[in-house]
Parts: C-alpha cells; structure tokens; sequence
C-alpha cells in the first residue's frame, strides 16, 4: 500500500490496446471480496484475457509470455475507462505494477492509481508509440520514471518526456503519505466552513 | 467563468490546497456493498470515526438477488459482502436501508426519489453512474474506495477541478426516441472518452422538455463519454418531481430552498472550456455494435465499413460483420432495469409496447425494478397487469444483470438487448454480447425475438 516513490528503472509489459475498460482490469465477479487482498486481485488482474474459459492461461495474452516483464504497464490511450472500482487498481499493483504509462487515462482510475502509489505517466502520443516500437524490436527495453525531476525516458532510444503531477501529489507519493492523512489532519477547516454555510 | 458547474463548485471549496488539489466539501454520499467495505476497514486502522454520520446513506443494490430477497442470499461471498454494509453501517452510525425494506434499491434511483439528493449539492458514491444525480441540478460524481474513506473521515475530498462543457440539444425528438437514444448518440459522437476531464451540464430545448426521468437517464450515462458529471441545472420540472418527497425541504424551508434553486442556472456570460451542440432531428432510436458505448449506431443504419484500433476485436467478440445492418437480428435475452432505465417511466414505455401482445417464446426477459418505490408504482398504475398478460415477469429490485453480480448473468454467447449502461466484453455474465437500447427497443426486441425499430409499434 502506503510507500515511496523515487526513481524507477524497468524493462515494460506491452499492452498496445485503446479503451481498456476497469471490467477487463477486474471483471465484476471479483469485486466480493472485503477486504484489500492485493495478490487476490493481482491473481485476476485481465481475468478474461488471461485465462481461457476452462481456466487454462491464454497464451497469446502478454502476460502469459515470459519475454515480457517488469513493474511499467504500458498501455493504449483512454486506459481505464468505465466503472469506478478502485479494485482495478488494486490489481495493478497486486500484481507488481508501479507504473502505468498511457497517453490519455481515464479520469477516476488515475486517482485511484494514485491513490495506491501507482504513478499514471500520461505522454504524447508519439512517445507512446516510439515505445511501443521500442518493446516490439526488444523486449529488454527499459523505462526510466525519474518522480522527483517528473520526467520518463525510453533508454533504448534517449528520448525523454517531461510528464505533469501536481505538487502537493509528488510530495504525498514520494514520501509515503495519503490523502486521508492530509484531510484528518484539516477536520477544523471542513467545520469552519459548515458554520459558513449554514 | 460563471457557470452553474463554477457556482456549485467554488461554493463548496474548503481550501485550495497549495500547488495541489481542492478540499471540496461534501453534502451527501451514498455506500454501496462493493465499494465500501475497505473504506470501513480504513477508518478501523486509523481509528477514526465517521465525520459527519448524518449526510451518508448506506445501501446493498449490487449483489442483491432479484428473487427470493427474503431469504438468505445463496452465494456466500455476496451475502458476506452485503452483510458487512449492514455491520459497518450499524458500527459507524450511518443510515442503511437493507434488503427487502420499503426503501431499498438501486442507490440511484433511491437517492432522487427519495429526495436525498437535491440541487446545489455536492453528491458522492464509489460508483461511476454517481452522475446520475446530475439530473437534479447537483454536482454529483463517481470516486474510488480510497475517496470513500476520505469522505467518511472528513465529509471533505481532494479533487482537481474539472474543466466544464455545455452539450446543448435544441429542437424537439421524434416519437419513441428517449433519453437513452439521446444518450447514446452523443456518446457515438463524442466517443467514450471525449468528455474526460470534463464535468458537462446539459442544455437546450430538449433538456427542458424532458421528465425528471429522462433526465436522471440522460446524466446517469455522462460517463460514458468520460466526464466525471453531467447535471442540468434545476427548473419547475425539478421542483414539481421533489415536492413532497420524504427528505425535500418542507414548509417555510421549501419555499427558501426554491427561492435559492431558482439561482442556480449558469450566467447569460458564462464561458466554458468547450461547447457543443445537436439538432435532435438527428437522433433516432439507438442501439450499440461493438464493446463500449460509443460504438452505436441508429437502429435503421448498418455497422461502419471500417473503424479504429479495437474495431475489428469488437466485431469479433460480438460476432457482427462491418457493414452489416442489425435490424431482424436474433436475441436471447432482453434486460429492462439498471441506473439508467429502471425507473417508472420506463416500465411505462416498456408496457405501452409490450401491451396487447406476446413475448417471443425465444426470448428471455429480466424486468428489474430500480426500487421497491418503483416497483410499488408498477403495481399502482397496473402495469403490473398489462406485462403479466404479455408473458413478462416482474423480478425484486437491484442492479441485477447490468454487471452482474448476482444470479443474473447472461450465458456466454448469448445476445442481450439491454436498458444497462456498458456493453463491455462481459459486462453482463464472461461471454456474454450485449446491445444498448432504450425500454422501448428493448421491448420491441422482446416481443418480435429480434432487433426492431420501435417506431413499427405506433
């Protein structure tokens, strides 16, 4: 759960796709659970693509391929869209996941991530897809996301992309802290505000 | 600038947190089974209370079954997680209606009826069709379980502010196209994530004409363009629909309320991030292709030739051709009920169908009341009668096979029609294929067995 975030060098899992939905992340039937059981949901994490009906692993899916590995997910624009399940990012870090790197998220699975100490990397397009590239010629192609200078670098070609995080947020992740400590800590600024709204 | 999205907003700003987020105050949240329990589990390691007990209404409508309720749920993973919304709401102090009392359902369709949810509030729930709300002229929107627990400990969330759209829809629709096909097609146009970062308010002379039904139809589905909330600011429709509901303002207090909802519109020089516009002349019924909203078409029109990455892996998966038309296409089941259309309104239209008539014997029908309100209207108004002499049943209230995680799964393979909101890949059961439509196309599938324009019923 809670910890620091720095600098991270990884070889990427490739998941050239758009429109990931949080169904395909964690599909409904696994949302049952009560409690946080990160290996639980990181055992299912793209339950349906991973697994063939009778349970088997699907082959063809890149997580079931050993050439890939690594702790960046990189994936296809407008990942994470539709419900609101944080278990999907509960997954994602269940599985090992530190880093997802898209050009567009979906707006409430980039809080939850962030909200996990997973960091939602957005870059340009043409990064993404000179990334993508990259993985494909070779798959040992490693990412560094450098938080402090907010900065994410392809080392199989050099070349680097700033990448935004508000400052209050980089603080929080890089130093293992989370909202709910910041608004407990703030209880008096929430009731000055409820006798000013009467 | 000036907005009702800015007024609503800036209203509600406990701080602004330096290089960072908002502190947003919140009026109400609402829990469900699935989002809440690590929430709870949260405030229980920090040891922390709850803030603000009084403003969260707590709920089972996900797992709950939609026969039988008076009995033990049968599956002991949903029973636990419906029991531990019942135990932590008891622990934390906070209101809970259970199964099988008067005031369950689904969480958005109990809030407005109820009167819960009203205009100028900031509404919350882990759960992303929270835009629903919107229709009341509130700023309401989904948040993870981590911002549950923001919100039980503090009554406050630290959100970026959006930015806002205006998606103005003038002129009036064509009969039998509702709220859904409405819908439906702005997400076609928009594409599934071409509202993001946005919140939308909804305007323009079909907005103003709609039921509050619609509306709460039309807002519940704003995420599925990206935006985090739809709403549309409140009016004598709005007012009309909360008048008299058990927890609207009463008396005196009603009438200030009103005076003070009357001010909530955006201003004649209000700007927004962006504007778009629609002539309804150019909707007609709707009803999905592939394996995200967006992917609709007119029910007259065939499949595009050609689309972007993702398109060929949704022909596959649905087992369509590009190109092909849907009209008389075979269904196996047919689900009337969800956020989206389980609310009266929509067991009317349905009925107006359906009445007179048979289900087909090759279709399998789910009607799903959205709540025990609703389903007690059903039986007020006698359409209860009309559907049982079509061949329909009426199931217990609850999210039932929208994503089902109850019984309710479509078997893999099958072709659902459906009210629901997501027809992604196994949205409704693993396997499962799913075309969105509104009551009234669903209805006209359940009574030929095949996709039907409902236009052909008048």
């Amino acid at each position: 759960m809670k910890q620091k975030f720095d600098i991270i060098t990884s070889t990427c899992v490739p998941l050239p796709m758009e429109n990931v939905d949080t169904d395909q992340i964690i599909p409904a039937r696994f949302l049952k659970a009560t409690t946080r059981e990160e290996k639980f949901f990181g055992d299912n994490l793209f339950r349906d693509w991973r697994y063939n009906a009778d349970g088997t692993p699907n082959k063809n899916f890149v997580l079931n391929d050993p050439t890939y590995s690594g702790c960046i997910l990189v994936a296809g624009k407008n990942f994470g869209s539709g419900s609101s399940r944080e278990h999907a990012a509960w997954a994602i870090a269940g599985y090992g996941f530190r880093v997802v790197i898209s050009s567009f998220f979906a707006d409430i699975h980039k809080n939850n991530e962030l909200n996990n100490f997973v960091l939602p990397v957005v870059v340009s397009e043409d990064f993404l897809s000179e990334l993508f590239q990259s993985i494909q010629r070779d798959p040992g192609t490693q990412v560094t996301v450098d938080l402090p200078h907010q900065t994410v670098t392809n080392l199989a070609t050099g070349r680097s992309e700033h990448f935004e995080i508000n400052g209050y947020k980089k603080h929080c992740l890089l130093n293992g802290l989370d909202d709910i400590d910041f608004l407990v800590q703030n209880q008096e600024k929430a009731q000055l505000w409820e006798q000013q709204n009467k | 600038m000036n907005t009702l999205f800015d007024k609503i907003w800036d209203k509600h700003v406990v701080q602004q947190v330096a290089d960072g987020p908002t502190q947003l105050y919140i009026d109400r949240l609402y829990c469900h089974e699935v989002t809440s329990p690590q929430a709870f589990d949260g405030l229980r390691t920090r040891g922390l209370k709850c803030f603000r007990p009084e403003k969260i209404y707590c709920m089972p409508d996900h797992n709950t079954p939609t026969h039988d309720q008076d009995k033990p749920i049968v599956d002991p993973v949903s029973r636990a997680q419906v029991d531990a919304l019942a135990r932590n709401a008891a622990e934390f102090g906070l209101t809970h209606y259970g199964m099988m009392s008067k005031d369950n359902g689904i969480i958005h369709v109990v809030g407005p009826e109820k009167g819960l949810s009203l205009p100028g509030m900031t509404i919350v729930c882990g759960d992303s069709h929270t835009s629903t709300h919107g229709a009341m002229g509130a700023v309401a929107f989904g948040i993870g379980t981590s911002e549950v627990e923001m919100v039980l400990a503090s009554q406050c969330i630290l959100q970026q502010k959006p930015k806002s759209m205006r998606i103005t829809i003038n002129g009036a629709l064509g009969k039998d196209v509702t709220a859904k096909d409405v819908a439906l097609y702005l997400m076609a146009q928009i594409t599934t994530s071409g509202a993001t970062g946005y919140f939308v308010e909804y305007a323009g002379e079909v907005v103003r004409a709609m039921s509050m039904e619609g509306r709460l139809t039309l807002c519940n589905l704003s995420i599925e363009m990206g935006a985090r909330g739809g709403f549309i600011a409140p009016d004598e429709t709005t007012f009309a629909y909360l008048k008299g509901r058990e927890f609207a303002p009463k008396g005196e207090a009603w009438e200030e309320a009103v005076a003070y909802w009357k001010t909530l519109k955006s201003g004649d020089d209000a700007v927004f991030d962006r504007e778009l516009s629609f002539d309804a002349a150019d909707i007609e019924p709707r009803i999905t292709y592939g394996t995200n909203p967006g992917m609709g078409i007119g029910i007259t029109e065939a499949i595009p030739v050609e689309g972007g990455v993702g398109f060929a892996k949704a022909l596959d998966y649905m087992g369509f051709e590009a190109g092909q038309k849907l009209l008389g296409t075979k269904v196996d089941y047919v689900f009337l009920g969800a956020c989206t259309n389980g609310r009266i309104e929509d067991f009317r239209a349905f009925a107006s169908i359906v009445k007179g008539r048979q289900k087909s014997p090759d279709v399998v029908a789910w009607l799903v009341p959205g709540s025990w309100a609703v389903d007690q209207q059903i039986r007020e108004e006698g359409l209860d009668r009309i559907l049982a002499e079509a061949g329909f049943e009426i199931r217990q209230p609850g999210c039932s096979a929208c994503l089902a995680m109850n019984d309710d799964k479509i078997p893999a393979g099958k072709l659902s029609v459906s009210t629901s909101n997501r027809n992604f890949e196994g949205r409704q059961g693993p396997g499962s294929r799913t075309i969105l439509a509104s009551p009234l196309t669903a209805a006209a599938a359940a009574v030929t067995g095949v996709i039907t324009d409902p236009r052909e019923f008048i």
